[in-house]
Order: C-alpha cells, then structure tokens, then sequence
C-alpha cells in the first residue's frame, strides 16, 4: 500500500512539534514514546500498520481547536481517530501526522426523551448510546457488528451502518446534528435536535466524510423507542437462486423487514462448527429474516414470510418462539467472522454493495475468481439491501498469499462495480479501496469531490492518503477555464 | 425579457453551462418553475429550462429505486410507483397552491433541490434521505456523478445530501436515483379534540415515544391527529395502544379512516390548514418538538392575528403572519432564539424577498465555508446566483 512520502522537514521539526502540543494538552495528553504509540499503530485493516508522529489524546473542545489551528499553521498533517475499528484504513496513522484521538471525549451529555435525542460526545460507544437509554425502553437504531467497541464519532465518520438498515438506515438517517472543528480551529454547530438544515446540508457531508473535513466533538442522534415484539425467521434453501429469489420476494410482497442477512454454505459451515446454533447443514443459503414492530403485526408478517418462502423452495423454515431462540439464530451470523477465523489465519472482509437483482451472478463469478486466485471466499451479507461482505481467506505470513488476496478483493469490487453497484456499502474507502475510486469514478467526479475537500481543508492536512487515490494541489483545482471564442451550440432549443 | 434555453439531453445540458461560462451569463435553472416564487428573487441572463429532460429511465420495485431524468413531473412518478403499490416515503408537498399557483405541477428533482418533505419526514426522512444519486453538470460545465443506484453506498463523499436542499445552486442535474418504498395497506388517524398547544405536543411527543409506530403528528387548532399506518391487524392493535397511552389527557377521540385520512395528510402536508388571507406571510420554522408551542406563543404575543399550525410533532410550525414590509423577520428569528432551530420565509411578495434573508441567517464561520462549498462547485456563481443569499 501506497502512502504519500513523508515529509523530511517535519520529521526533522518532530521535537518542536511535540513541544507545542504539549504546551495545548498538558499532563499524559501527549504520547511520543514508542511502546506508548504502539497501540495505535493501526486500526482493524491490521494488515497494514505504521507508527504515527506523535499521539495527542485532548479532553476539550478548545484544545482540539488549538491543536487544529496550530496543525493548519504550522502546515502539520493529523488524522482523527475514534476507537480504531475501522475496516478501511481510515484511522491507521501517518508516519508525518499527528494522531489525534477522542477517546477521552466518552460523556454522555444529554438525554431529552420527549424531542427522542441524546447528546454525546464523540468517543461514546456505538452500543454505550442504546445502554444509557435502554432503561426507559429506547435505544440508538444503527446497529454495526463493532458497536461494542466503535465510537459515534467514526460512525458519523464512515456512515456506518448494521443489520438493522434496511428499515432503520445508516448512521446519516439518525444523526441530528454535530458540532465540528474546522482546520482553522473554528467550532461550527450544524443541526441540533431539530430537523434539516438552514442552508446546505453540511451535516450531511460531512456523515460518511472519513476524517477528512473536520474533527467531530459533539454528536446529536435520534432515539427510537424499542419494537414490543421481534421474531426472527430461519429459512434454508437448496440453492442460492431461491434464497435470492425469497429476498425479492419479501420485499415486493411489501414487507420491509428489520433485518435480512444471508450466509452461503461454507459461512454456515463456519458459524456451526463455532457456535453450534443449529444450522440446516444440507442448506446452499441461508437467510434470516427479522420481523420487528406490535405483536399482532410480527406475528402475521412472519406468517407471509414464510408462506413465502416456502413458494422459493425453502427446505428449512424455523421460526423464533421466544427471545432465547431469536438470539440463538442470530448467534450464528453474528460469530461469523470469529467463526471464520477459526479456520483460517487471516482473512480480508470486503463491503462492495450491488442491486439485490444481480446477487446470485456475482456470487457465481466470485466463485469463478476464487479458483482462478486460489483463495477460498465465504459470504456473509446484508441481503435485504444487497451490501456484501465477502472473507478471503489467506495467509498473512505468505507474501504471495496477502497479494493475490489483495488483487481477488479488487477483482470481487471491480465486479460490484460493473454490476452496477459501489465499492464500499459502509465500511469506507479509507486507503482500502482508494486506488480503486477510478473504477467508480471518472477523474471528473474525484476532482469535483476533491474541490469540496479543499472548502473544508485547502492544504490537504486531514486524514492525508485516505480515500482519493491521487491528491491534486486545491489552487490547481481551483482555476477556471473560460474559453472566450464563443461557442454557438446551434442545436438547442432556444426561445 | 428573458430568454430561455431548453436542451434535451445531458450533453446538451452541458454545452449550455459551458456557453453559459463562456458568455459570462447566469443561469435561472428550472423544472417546471412552480417553486420560483420560493427564495430570494434572482435576476439572471438566460432561464434553463429542464422540461426537455424528462421520463422514466429504470423502475425496479424489488429494488425500491427509480432512475429519472430532472424534468419528470411529479405527478408521473407518483402515479407510476403507485401502480406497484410503492411511494416517494418522503411525501412531498404540493406547495403550488400556497404560492398561488395551480396545484399538481412542478418536478420530483425540484421537490428534492428544497429538501421538501411532508409529515412522513418523522418515521422516513425528507428527500434528502431518499436521494440516493445523481447526475448533473457543475458550473464548469463538466458533467459529472456522485452516488449510485443501491441502498448502501459510502463511496467518497454524499453529495447527493448537499445537492438535496440547494435549491440549484450547486449543479443542474440531469438524472436523479431515488429510493421508493412500499405503500401501507391502511391509513388511519386518531384525533384528539380540544388540546391547546402545549398539551398536544406533550401528547404527540408521547405517541412518538410509544412504540406504536406514528408516522404522523400534527396539531392544528382544536384538533390533533395522530396517523397510524401499515396491515390492518397491525393498525387496529397500535390505534387501540394509542387510545389507551393518551386517556389520562381527557381529551375526547375520534378516527379517521383511509380515506379520509388520505385526504387530511394530504391537506397539512400542502399547508392547507393555513387558512390565512392570501397576503398573509408565510413561515415555515424548525424547531425542537417541545419548543413549539413557546416560540408561537411569543410571536402570538406580538401579532395576535398571527396563525399557526404543527406538524412533525411539534417540530415543524407553519406561522402565517400579516403582510409587512419586513415579514417580522427579526421577531420570528428572535423567538426561535437559542432553543434551535431555524425559519424559512416560503411565502412573501417580490418586494420583501429582496430585502429580507429568506432563509436563516448563519453565524460567520458556517456561512464563509457554506460560500466556499458553493464555490467549489460553482465558481463563477452561474447557477440561480442569490437564491439563497
Ligand atoms: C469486528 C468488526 C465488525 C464491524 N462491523 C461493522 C458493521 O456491521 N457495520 C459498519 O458499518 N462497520 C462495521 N465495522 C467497521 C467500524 O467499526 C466502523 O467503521 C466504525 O464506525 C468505526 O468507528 P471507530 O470509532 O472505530 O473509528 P476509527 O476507526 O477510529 O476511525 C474511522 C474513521 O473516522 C475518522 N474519525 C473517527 N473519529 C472522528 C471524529 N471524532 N471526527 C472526525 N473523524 C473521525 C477517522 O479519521 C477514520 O477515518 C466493523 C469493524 C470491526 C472491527
């Protein structure tokens, strides 16, 4: 992996820059011993590692700002980091920027049940939002697999997401306002526990921006009230068509599950062997459905799901009759990638998300791919909305075996791509899939990205080497070109 | 008199922006101009008309997206996904009559360059939600794309969030993807009668925190309404739930069935309850659900012909005002004051748009990125220059 060459002068400036952060953060704020950074060498893409500048862990929001204001002059790089969990790169350091962490932003601020928001700040957990409201029965809707350990300021970060989208949407349909600090160390508001916005919806770009716009220090969310009543339906079938087909079906039928996840035949296989939840092991697919919402309305929706999927040749239909069972057939999915590392010493997750209606001719040609790279894959995914998490299976330790996972992942999104879909459904580009942008995007689309970038960042200082495969400098992007010998375009209406 | 230029394919689209660069003219950008007496009045060199660029380009119910191009009327999409028995979950007002026009006209994609929604923006989201790509021409006159046509999509950055609600000042686009959703079988209402302000929001607050799955709250005087949707099973269970949560408020009951209720949120999500006199000044302010009923209650104070209704449980109030020269534009921002929020003045002669800033006013750092955010995609400020200054 690529990174953007250090840059020598501030290698060489490290002590003054050290000196100065310490000078905003006093105390253990600032980390520049080696086996103190060690923990922060890399986030959950641990193929990929590297020892930041320096660490600094600030506790307020006027020493964020300071920090930034201080980056912006001295022209210093700083990539922010939540709870490092990210799947793309996104939070792994940058041997010429500082790492700063918002770990210790971790208070819960305020919770208005009657507007049905909480105020945090950005180093809360995922799951630490649902905990502090669960007493009075309302909880934080997206839910990702991480949400133990991910911070709300990487899921506004990455737009993150988990099983439960399809009808509740990403982190951007549930986040309210933020507050933000801008490289120049300027604090802006934008939302709040209202909706919408007043001018351009800044909050919303900033959702799924991946660090690389301005540093989150406050973060407003929607809370919804718990569904009285959640039944998950087991559903195994003969062949990946008719789970697929199932799928579709549900959703033309009207019905907008809570969850449905898919897991091909060797997933199951995985997920048995770990966690034994009772798996239909002679099933190619499996699917599991989640109805969620008043008693009666579960109970008669499960009934259609499964006359459903009956109809697509369901060889197994098991239906939850308490919460001890619902958690058992989850138990298996959500252990599959545990599951899988069982039986393997590495492998790579990828997130492509394709239209739900080309499902089964992509897992037939990852197939193919998987022969001809000699690597196994096994698919886990968010059927409902046709996210994919497909694991390759390697080696780490072998070189060959870490590149030629790396060149079957491109290919599996090249394919996603091709099919009409995107490279990344929630985990983010991060340095991931950043040289892969040009395969979505024709250098039109990254460089009008780019300029909206350089509205929030004109030097380029934040999260350097993430997501754009190519930085352009933002004066040359800049520039206009106007062409004064007059263009007649005689073809189009005009009146 | 100006005059107009309609291309009729996105290439065309293009090479006008460019000429348009080229010439150092601005553009008025337009699907059907049924919202043009929305925003700050313009003065621009040419109008771009979009109507050319118009139709279905892919339907695909199982997938909940439809593709089109900028120009479709709405009323075309709406009827073709209703055919499937799906809708635009946004519920789009028909803001046509409460700007003295006819009703029915206007465009999907102008609809989502306000980032309208209707009452349904509690339980799904505005349009802002529901875009989930595009594709347009910058004020360089390049064409270019951002998002795509699935579900779940967080490569590179949303742009389709900053162009829902910009009202077309970024980029003209040419082709939007849309999120659609099924239509619920049934359409009930509960209405309480005889609530003031605050006991309704307190009481539609209630609903929203229940778990009975409104997908409505509105208060209007005298009465409010609670909408109920989905199977029937599921509808009578959740009407039944609600009926039980809210008898300690007194208030007496009564319900609304599909159809009839079909009409009522038909009628508050065009505004319609606003029976002010048609020079009346018309607000449109968001705001914290329970803050509400106070922000009304100071302005009521100092125009007591002032009406108003609640939507969005309280978190959406439309004020209709006596006609001024300055709509009270300083009263109404004041009373919003430090609870949050913000008013957009949607109804307003010529005159008072001019002078008045029609959408609210922001602190200092916020505006000067929002000014480079436009630059950055428009630099030379073709596209509808001052809409939205
Ligand atoms: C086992 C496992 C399962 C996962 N399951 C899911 C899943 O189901 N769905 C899903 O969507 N993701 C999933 N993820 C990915 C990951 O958890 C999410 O992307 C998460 O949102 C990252 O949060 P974080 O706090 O760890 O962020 P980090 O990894 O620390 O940072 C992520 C990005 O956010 C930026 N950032 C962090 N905090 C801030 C801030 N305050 N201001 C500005 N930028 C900031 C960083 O610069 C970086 O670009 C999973 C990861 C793991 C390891």
């Amino acid at each position: 992996m690529q990174m953007p060459p250090l840059d020598p002068d501030i290698l060489r400036r490290r002590g003054e820059i050290v000196a100065a952060l310490r000078v905003i953060v006093p105390g253990e704020g600032v980390i520049d011993d080696l086996e103190g950074m060690r923990p922060y060498e890399c986030d959950a893409l641990s193929a990929y590692r590297q020892m930041p500048l320096v660490v600094v862990l600030p506790e307020t929001v006027d020493q964020v700002s300071a920090i930034l204001r201080y980056c912006q002059d001295s022209k210093v790089k700083v990539v922010p980091r939540g709870a490092g969990t990210s799947l793309s790169g996104g939070s792994m350091p940058v041997g010429d920027a500082i790492l700063l962490g918002l770990g210790k932003f971790n208070r819960v601020l305020e919770i208005d049940y009657a507007n049905r928001v909480a105020r945090v700040q950005p180093g809360v957990t995922n799951l630490g939002i649902s905990k502090a409201v669960e007493h009075e029965g309302f909880y934080y809707a997206p839910d990702p697999s991480s949400q133990i350990a991910c911070s709300i300021g990487g899921n506004v970060a990455e737009n993150s997401g988990g099983v439960h989208c399809l009808k509740y949407g990403l982190t951007t349909n549930n986040l309210l306002g933020i507050e933000m600090v801008l490289m120049t160390g300027e604090v802006v508001q934008l939302g709040g526990k209202h909706l919408d916005s007043e001018g351009y919806d800044l909050l919303g770009v900033m959702t799924g921006s991946e660090g690389l716009l301005g540093v989150v220090t406050e973060v407003t969310v929607r809370l919804l009230r718990k569904p009285s009543t959640v039944r998950a339906v087991l559903l195994g079938f003969p062949t990946e068509a008719g789970a697929a087909e199932c799928v579709a079906a549900v959703i033309a039928a009207g019905i907008i599950p809570g969850g449905m996840e898919m897991m091909d035949k060797e997933a199951v296989k995985c997920a048995e062997a770990y966690v034994g939840a009772g798996y239909p092991m002679d099933a190619e697919a499996l699917l599991i459905v989640e109805l969620d919402g008043p008693q009666v309305e579960v109970d008669h929706l499960v009934a259609r799901v499964e006359e459903i999927a009956r109809e697509r040749g369901a060889t197994t239909v098991r239906v939850s009759h308490d919460e001890q069972e619902r958690v058992l057939f989850w138990a298996g999915r959500k252990a599959a990638f545990p599951a899988v590392g069982q039986i393997t010493p590495d492998y790579m997750c990828l997130d492509g998300s394709v239209p739900r209606g080309r499902l089964v001719e992509v897992l037939a040609e990852m197939r193919e791919m998987s022969k001809k790279h000699r690597l196994r894959v096994v698919n886990v995914f968010h059927a409902g909305d046709g996210n994919l998490h497909p694991l390759i299976l390697f080696d780490a330790n072998d070189a060959d075996e870490l590149h030629r996972a790396e060149e079957f992942g491109a290919d599996i999104l090249r394919l996603c791509v091709r099919v009409g879909g995107v490279l990344t459904g929630e985990h983010g580009v991060g340095i991931e899939k950043r040289d892969l942008m040009g395969v979505q995007f024709t250098e039109i689309d990254l460089d009008q990205q780019m300029r909206l970038k350089c509205a929030f960042d004109p030097d380029h200082l934040l999260n350097p080497g993430k997501v754009f495969p190519q930085l352009r400098r933002c004066a040359e992007l800049g520039r206009v070109v106007v062409h004064h010998n007059k263009l007649p375009f005689p073809d189009i209406p005009r009146f | 008199m100006t005059s107009t230029i309609k291309p009729r394919s996105p290439e065309e689209l293009r090479q006008a922006v460019e000429w348009a660069l080229n010439d150092g003219t601005t553009l008025d950008v337009r699907g059907q101009g049924s919202k043009i007496a929305l925003g700050r009045p313009m003065s621009c060199g040419q109008v771009l008309d979009l109507s050319g660029l118009s139709g279905i380009v892919d339907y695909a119910p199982e997938e909940l997206v439809v593709t089109l191009r900028a120009g479709t009327p709405i009323g075309e999409v709406e009827a073709l996904l209703a055919q499937r028995n799906q809708m635009l979950a946004f519920e789009p007002p028909d803001l046509g009559p409460l700007l003295g026009r006819e009703a029915g006209q206007g465009t999907l994609v102008g609809a989502v360059m306000g980032n309208l929604a209707g009452p349904r923006r509690l339980s799904a989201g505005a349009a802002r939600d529901h875009l989930l790509g595009f594709s347009g021409v910058n004020g360089r006159g390049e064409a270019f794309k951002s998002g795509g046509k699935v579900m779940k999509n967080v490569t590179g950055y949303d742009l389709s969030k900053l162009l829902a609600g910009s009202w077309g000042t970024l980029a003209v686009l040419d082709q939007v993807s849309v999120k659609v959703l099924p239509a619920p079988d049934q359409t009930r209402t509960l209405l309480l009668l005889g609530l003031d302000d605050a006991a309704a929001v307190s009481a539609m607050c209630a609903a929203m925190g229940s778990p009975h799955e409104v997908s409505g709250a509105a208060h209007l005087p005298g009465r409010t309404a609670l909408r109920i949707e989905g199977v029937a099973p599921s509808v009578e269970a959740r009407l039944k739930g609600l009926r039980d949560l809210l008898a300690g408020t007194g208030a007496a009951m009564e319900e609304l069935g599909t159809l009839e209720s079909r009409a009522f949120w038909r009628e508050v999500r065009d505004v319609a309850p606003l029976g002010a006199a048609r020079d009346a000044v018309v607000w449109k302010i968001s705001c914290p659900p329970t803050e509400g009923p106070a922000i009304v209650a100071r302005l009521k104070a100092l125009r007591p012909a002032a009406e108003a209704f609640y939507d969005w449980s309280g978190g959406l109030v439309w004020l209709a005002l006596p006609a001024s020269a300055d709509a009270d534009h300083v009263a109404v921002r004041g009373a919003i004051g430090a609870t949050g929020g913000h008013a957009t003045l949607i109804r307003a002669p010529e005159a008072v748009r001019a002078v008045v800033p029609v959408f609210h006013p922001q602190p200092p750092a916020l505006a000067a990125l929002a000014t480079r955010v436009k630059e950055s995609f428009d630099p030379r400020r073709l596209f509808n220059p001052g809409r939205m200054g």
